[in-house]
């Protein structure tokens, strides 16, 4: 299948994480607020996603020889909208725009707003059963396309979740890998204080899945588990759980009591970019 | 002030003379003097699915209680079984056609409009993607109580934005719906009628045609004109028989679409000096009474105005023919109410 030009390019995956952190604290201060926490916790995953593991036509979004990227959970769409401008498919220009009224970034992601947005999540829960149903329409089509679904741990609260991890692994959905970001934060406090899904990763083995769990924050780690699944030679699903650390680059925000939605004071967004911009990768 | 609507019932009680069997989930309804057709969803959809590659069946462990199993049978490798779990039934069509294909998913209705709502609304009816979704026991077709009784099931797909809503009467709606359903670009829920289908429309008017989004008028009458919709249609052509003896002239629309509604036929049959009487297999809020209401006093066409329906309360288990006429859907029921209020 024929890769993207910009995955053909040097830039490193490093550098790439990097970027996306910026537009996403960039546009966090278009809004004086957004999903950044998260945003910089997924950036890593997203940069791997979007310049190692997926298939995709940055001119084209709709090709249909492309790996289908869901985001179920529609709350990380400022980091999404980053990792969609740095590989081409949403133009920078429209960075100020994020969360404005009639534009292409509303502050929740919905497929009819945005080129690149596969699917309205938001509703938690709702990915990966939706996932299952382009899984098992790809099979009926013989495409070699992949889908892709990243969700939340917090979604693993949602009973759906489990009833279409069920579905993946029954009818042998080798095509399937879903990410579970999981940075340990629900809107009322740690995920594993609340309602725990752990052991998550023997949950989804249980479940017929091949799973691997690893430092999501990572970049060489990253690749390889994006690697082994896609080359799993199984007929079944795939799970990536990511451990991440929310606010991940910019220190004075991972150390502030880390919250659901975190609050950046006006005049923190420059600090925080000057902060990442202290350690720029090659 | 109490919020309950059903009263508790745990007095002993004594063996009845006679046999009131509890209509279960495979009941056939009451419909003397009709001819009946066998399973006209499931061979309406194989008919289809031979010229059109697009389409594609799932079911939630409903498949046989839904006549989907006669296109399961045909079409083994184009039929998804997803187990009890609606909310996956309702998210996997979505993904299918996300992909370019036509799903048809059954369940019953209760477990469509209250399990699976919020994935009928964001991963199907947000996203305008053509899932047909086809349940069975639509209203007070079951005597097994609440749990399996979806008298409001109409009233929650009606707040929904672009979803098409079908309460077909007989075999010829449910059999011709189907390449309708499947010609509308967009989500549908229908309410299925399933097994031995009475065909009841073209007995009262033989060159009867379902037409999507189209109210017809099957009988004329000049003394009131009942607007109804799903098995309530038959009712009211019985009832309208019954009523003649009396010399009382009954007119009936039948609106098997109620979204969206077909207004101008409403209108047109409305604004004649008739008694206005909508019934429906549904509760009386939210249905197609309170459409037809909106749609006559938008209007400004106010006839006298009455509905059968429905009560606002969890019904009562038990034998179906008891559970109709005590909650006013049965053939002499709706004779009787039309009679009262002239």
């Amino acid at each position: 299948m024929e890769a993207s030009i910009e995955r053909r390019s040097n830039v490193s995956l490093a550098r790439r994480a990097w970027n996306i952190r910026r537009k996403a604290i960039q546009m966090g201060e278009v809004q004086g607020q957004g999903y950044v926490g998260q945003a910089l916790g997924v950036a890593d995953v997203l940069a791997v996603s979007f310049f190692h593991a997926v298939e995709y036509r940055a001119e084209d979004p709709e090709w249909e020889g492309r790996d289908r990227y869901q985001l179920s959970i529609g709350h990380y769409a400022i980091a999404f909208y980053a990792a969609l401008m740095e590989a081409g498919i949403l133009p920078e220009e429209e960075l100020g725009t994020y969360g404005m009224d009639d534009s292409r970034m509303p502050m929740s992601g919905m497929a009819s707003y945005t080129p690149g947005m596969e699917m309205s999540g938001g509703s938690l829960g709702l990915g990966l059963s939706v996932a299952v149903g382009r899984a098992l329409g790809l099979k009926r089509k013989d495409s070699p396309a992949f889908v892709f679904n990243l969700m939340s741990d917090g979604e693993l609260g949602e009973g759906s979740t489990w009833e279409a991890a069920m579905a993946a692994a029954h009818h042998k959905l080798g095509n399937l890998i879903c990410i579970v970001d999981f940075n340990n934060q629900q809107a009322d406090g740690a995920s594993t204080g609340m309602c725990s899904s752990e052991p998550i990763d023997a949950k989804f083995e249980a479940f017929g899945w091949f799973t691997q769990r690893i430092d999501g924050n990572d970049i060489d780690t990253l690749v390889a588990a994006f690697d082994a699944a896609r080359e799993h030679e199984g007929a079944r699903p795939r799970v990536i759980i990511c451990d991440t650390k929310m606010c991940k680059g910019v220190p004075f925000l991972e150390e502030r009591e880390i919250t659901h939605f975190v609050r950046v004071e006006p005049d923190e967004w420059q600090k925080a970019l000057a902060v990442l911009d202290e350690e720029t990768p090659e | 002030m109490t919020a309950a609507t059903r009263a508790r019932k745990y007095e002993p009680r004594k063996v009845p003379e006679g046999k009131q069997a509890t209509s279960a989930m495979i009941a056939s309804l009451e419909a003397e003097g009709y001819d009946t057709v066998a399973a006209p969803f499931g061979n309406a959809l194989n008919a289809l699915a031979e010229k059109d590659e697009r389409i594609v069946g799932l079911s939630a462990d409903l498949s046989k209680y839904t006549d989907l199993h006669v296109f399961a049978n045909a079409y083994p490798d184009r039929f998804y079984q997803m187990g009890m779990a609606e909310q996956s039934l309702m998210g996997t069509a979505a993904g299918l056609a996300h992909e370019g294909f036509i799903p048809f998913a059954t369940t019953y209705a209760v477990f469509a409009s209250r399990r699976a709502y919020d994935f009928v609304s964001q991963t199907i009816a947000e996203e305008g993607l053509p899932v047909k979704i086809c349940c069975a026991l639509p209203g007070l077709t079951s005597g097994y109580g609440p749990s399996h009784q979806a008298t409001e099931d109409i009233a929650i797909f009606r707040g929904l934005p672009d979803i098409a809503i079908v309460d077909p009467c007989d075999a010829t709606d449910v059999a011709q719906m189907v390449p309708e359903l499947v010609a509308y670009n967009g989500p549908v829920y229908a309410r299925l009628l399933r097994g031995q289908v009475a065909n009841v429309l073209q007995k009262h008017k033989p060159d009867y045609q379902f037409k999507l989004g189209k109210a017809q008028m099957i009988r004329e009458g000049k003394d009131v004109l009942v607007i109804s919709t799903g098995i309530m249609t038959m009712r009211a052509l019985d009832a309208a028989e019954d009523l003649a003896k009396d010399g009382i002239d009954v007119a009936v629309l039948h609106c098997p679409t109620i979204k969206p509604l077909d207004t101008e036929t409403i209108l047109a049959g409305a604004g004649k000096g008739r008694l206005c009487v909508v019934a429906e297999n549904h509760t009386k809020l939210g249905g197609l009474g309170e459409a037809v209401a909106t749609t006559l006093l938008t209007a400004g066409v106010v006839p006298v105005f009455r509905q059968i329906g429905l009560p606002d309360q969890f019904l009562e288990a038990g034998a179906l023919p008891t559970l109709h006429d005590m909650y006013g859907i049965s053939r002499r029921a709706v004779g009787e109410q039309i009679k009262s209020w002239l």
